[in-house]
């Protein structure tokens, strides 16, 4: 940092000098605790400790169990929608089926598995343990949080079951079509689909509720905001986005609930259907548009706040390194979220606006980049010379920065409503948005779960199984997207189920559309692999040490590892420092715990960012 | 208890710095002086309050197209709204009896509070009654929707704080806490109904200017 930084440190000689004036084991004393330690549930039964357990940790692993469960059927779909999409000719899917897979893809993906799982299953692990908290702050409105996703879930999925089945209106749920005549699922589907959203929000909602509350009130003592491990900020700021953005959703899904039902005119315009003068009149489709993109666009924010964090604490931890410009990066994710509630309209440049509107979210689009851009920079620079160890962790965190930012160039093409409107709704659309928000943050899930899964088993995740896996899934990743970037620009559109004998239609797009699905195949396969080592090491796995990344951060400071019920034994932790104290010159490790008092690290001097 | 810091504060401390970690080892672990109820309550009534912000907004938008026709507002809309401010000021009362420790008075102010929450929702099915029996379907226009669907979000409201009342309510009379948190959840929910109140007047305000 700057020269000031430097003298103020070489002036502080009682925690950087010699070890002579520090010998006091005073420097260690911290005031006594004001406040009360947690009272805990303590389950009775198996029932209460299995399955309507109140402790976070088992409600984190439920989260991430079901959620990916969801997102196993999410990528079955787009297997067949691949399939059908490189041989038309196989007459393997109906059209309606085409539409009800995209659809029913789109929502499990963007809802029911990523934000499930980064807030749900990852919040709920790691707030309580990385803050220095016992439980959460309500543990039983926790677990309704839970089973009220499961209910949603349900309930989503029960819609493959109805007559009609369901919805087949693009994930965007836009009306008119979703629930006119001709959409697949128009009047069963869609509205178990509404249903389970409102399920989720509500759930959710309660989650949400206990993540803000832990993080701001149930910190270990000596815990500051400012010590927090990136990851929880991007939990944390995570969640309040979703606390103001469900909301929008929430309307949206109610009003449209009414108009499918009642027959009420909220969305509805004035329309003949099927040769038939519906009764709706004078309803606003836009007014829906608005409405799902101020949930919409944060909602990317939501799944990407939490995988910079982890991302930042996995790259940090792997390359020995101190995170470089903490304060930038929380700043930085804090001005993204704020951010994000302006840029919604970018998402509706064809649905017909004032042009001046139209500049106004670009111009704003173009803002969040800058952040954006200074969280990339940021994490290179902690690559910068550190000691990086290519743990399976940090080969998906280096995936994860090649392909956000490969997502995040395009995004600055999109944001731009000139270059927009002629890619608009073609396969550049479809290649941006999945590596940006698709393969981008799921590379950061796979390397959070080789990370903390000694945390929750005891075990580690077989190291050579996991490579293969890293390989085909990064690179099966641009296999499958660099190409669809190209059929966008030659004007290939999207949700269509077949590509017919277009004049304007290459011969290249069809055979590249036989080799996505090739690569969509092996890297669906690939991810078997994952599975199987998920479960498998359970049982199978090396006994992990405790702490094995050697980590600064408290989730790795408890008694036991896996951590037991209550997290912290007899005593609740103390904090001394930042959790990024890696490679200190003079320290006997290459780390130093956020609990080590400083009696015990003496000599050590701090590096400066 | 740490000093009270403003976010611009909080963002701009430089962990690593020996001033820092030095004030920092003397932190409690609580960013603001709340009890987590208060803070989860608050923070609650922020996501209520965007979704009656994107309801309003809803609402302004639809009303501008050509197709709109007021409601009448049937004068016992009127008598809710005169049963819910007076529930909030009996809940304001019932506080400070209760801080005064005034078993008897807080426990006729808390059942008194129930009675009335009962009487406005009965008196918006009414409300509702009425108006169907005159024909205002939710279908024959997008206004008379917009009522039915404010009125139910507001009675949900309601419904939830019925319930947390109830279980204060019997908390209290089983005087099963301490004074200091029987009388934290009852503030908690007076502050609650405050809110509701607010956003009730905001809305029919708004149904009346329109």
């Amino acid at each position: 940092m700057s020269d000031e930084y430097e003298h103020k440190l070489e002036a502080k000689s009682d925690y950087t000098g010699d070890a002579s004036s520090v010998s006091t084991p005073d420097i260690d004393a911290v005031p006594d605790a004001e406040l009360p330690d947690q009272e805990l549930y303590h389950s009775h039964s198996w029932w209460t400790t299995y399955v309507f357990s109140q402790d976070a940790k088992y409600i984190g692993i439920q989260y991430a169990l079901t959620a990916i469960g969801t997102g196993l059927l999410g990528l079955v779909l787009s297997w067949l929608m691949r399939i059908q999409l490189a041989w038309p000719g196989l007459g393997w899917l109906e059209p309606s089926s085409y539409y009800q897979f995209v659809t029913m893809h789109g929502m499990i993906m963007v809802v029911y598995l990523l934000t499930a799982l980064f807030l749900g299953g990852f919040g709920n692990l790691l707030i309580p343990l990385m803050c220095g908290a016992r439980d959460m702050a309500f543990p039983y409105v926790n677990m309704l949080s839970y089973w009220a996703f499961v209910v949603a879930v349900v309930v989503l999925l029960a819609s493959f079951f109805v007559p009609g089945g369901p919805t087949g209106a693009g994930w965007t749920l836009y009306p008119p079509q979703a629930i006119t005549a001709g959409t697949p699922g128009y009047n069963g589907g869609i509205i178990l689909m509404l249903i389970s959203l409102i399920l989720f929000v509500a759930g959710f909602t309660m989650g949400g509720l206990n993540y803000i509350i832990t993080v701001l009130q149930l910190r270990a003592r000596g815990m500051t905001l400012m010590r927090l491990p990136l990851t929880i900020w991007g939990i944390f700021t995570a969640t309040v986005l979703a606390m103001f953005a469900f909301p929008a959703l929430l309307v949206g899904c109610l009003m449209m609930t009414l108009d499918s039902l009642l027959g009420t005119s909220f969305f509805m315009p004035a329309m003949v259907s099927l040769g038939e003068t519906l009764t709706h009149e004078g309803g606003s489709p836009i007014l829906f548009q608005h409405l799902f993109w101020f949930f919409g666009h944060p909602e990317v924010y939501i799944v990407a706040l939490p995988a910079f964090g982890i991302v930042s604490d996995l790259l940090s931890v792997h390359s020995r390194k101190t995170i470089f410009g903490y304060r930038m990066m929380v700043w930085a994710i804090v001005g993204i979220g704020a951010l994000s509630f302006f840029v919604w309209a970018h998402h509706m440049y064809v649905s017909g606006m004032n042009p001046w509107f139209g500049f106004f979210f670009a111009t704003t689009t173009l803002i969040i980049a800058v952040p954006t851009a200074i969280k990339v920079y940021n994490w290179i620079l902690t690559l910068w010379r550190g000691n990086i160890v290519l743990s399976l962790p940090m080969l998906f965190s280096l995936g994860f920065i090649v392909t956000f930012l490969n997502g995040g160039l395009t995004g600055l093409f999109l944001g731009n409503v000139t270059v927009d409107v002629p890619l608009s709704d073609t396969y550049f659309v479809v290649a941006h948005f999945h590596m940006v928000m698709g393969i981008a943050p799921i590379l950061v899930v796979f390397g959070a779960i080789y990370h903390w899964y000694p945390l929750v088993t005891g075990r580690m995740m077989n190291e050579t199984l996991g490579k293969v896996h890293f390989w085909i899934t990064f690179i099966g990743s641009y296999a499958i997207y660099f190409p669809m970037h190209y059929q966008g620009f030659v004007g290939v559109p999207r949700r269509y189920f077949e590509i017919y004998d277009s004049p304007y239609i290459d011969v290249s797009t069809l055979l590249l559309n036989k080799f996505i699905t090739i690569a969509v195949l092996i890297v669906g396969a690939a991810q078997l692999l994952f599975l199987y080592n998920l479960f498998a090491s359970a049982r199978l796995g090396k006994k992990a040490e405790k702490n094995p990344w050697k980590a600064n951060s408290l989730e790795w400071q408890t008694p036991q590892m896996p951590p037991e019920h209550g997290n912290w034994g007899k005593e609740l932790p103390k904090v001394y420092r930042w959790p990024y104290d890696f490679s200190v010159p003079g320290a006997k490790e290459d780390y130093i715990p956020q609990t080590q008092p400083p009696s015990e690290i003496i000599g050590a001097k701090v590096e400066k960012t | 208890m740490s000093k009270k810091k403003s976010i611009f504060q909080l963002l701009t401390e430089k962990p690593w710095e020996q001033d820092q970690i030095e004030a920092d080892n003397d932190h409690q672990g609580q960013t603001v002086n709340l009890s987590k109820q208060k803070l989860g309550l608050r923070t609650l009534m922020a996501a209520s309050t965007v979704l009656f912000s994107l309801f309003i907004v809803a609402y302004s938008d639809r009303m501008l197209v050509h197709d709109w026709r007021n409601m009448p507002e049937p004068w016992l809309l009127w008598f809710n709204t005169g049963i819910l401010v007076i529930s909030s000021l009996v809940f304001h009362q019932t506080v400070k009896y209760a801080k005064n420790d005034l078993f008897d008075k807080t426990k006729n102010g808390l059942y008194f509070i129930g009675f009335l929450a009962y009487s406005f929702l009965i008196g918006q099915l009414i409300v509702w009654y009425q108006l169907m029996n005159t024909g205002f379907y939710a279908t024959s226009n997008v206004a008379n929707a917009f009522f039915y669907l404010f009125t139910t979000i507001h009675g949900l409201h309601i419904i939830g704080g019925i319930y947390f009342w109830g279980k204060t309510t019997s908390k209290f009379i089983k005087r099963s806490l301490k004074k200091e948190e029987i009388n934290n959840l009852i503030d908690i929910c007076a502050v609650y109904w405050h809110f509701l109140l607010a956003v009730w007047l905001v809305l029919f305000g708004l149904m009346l200017s329109s």
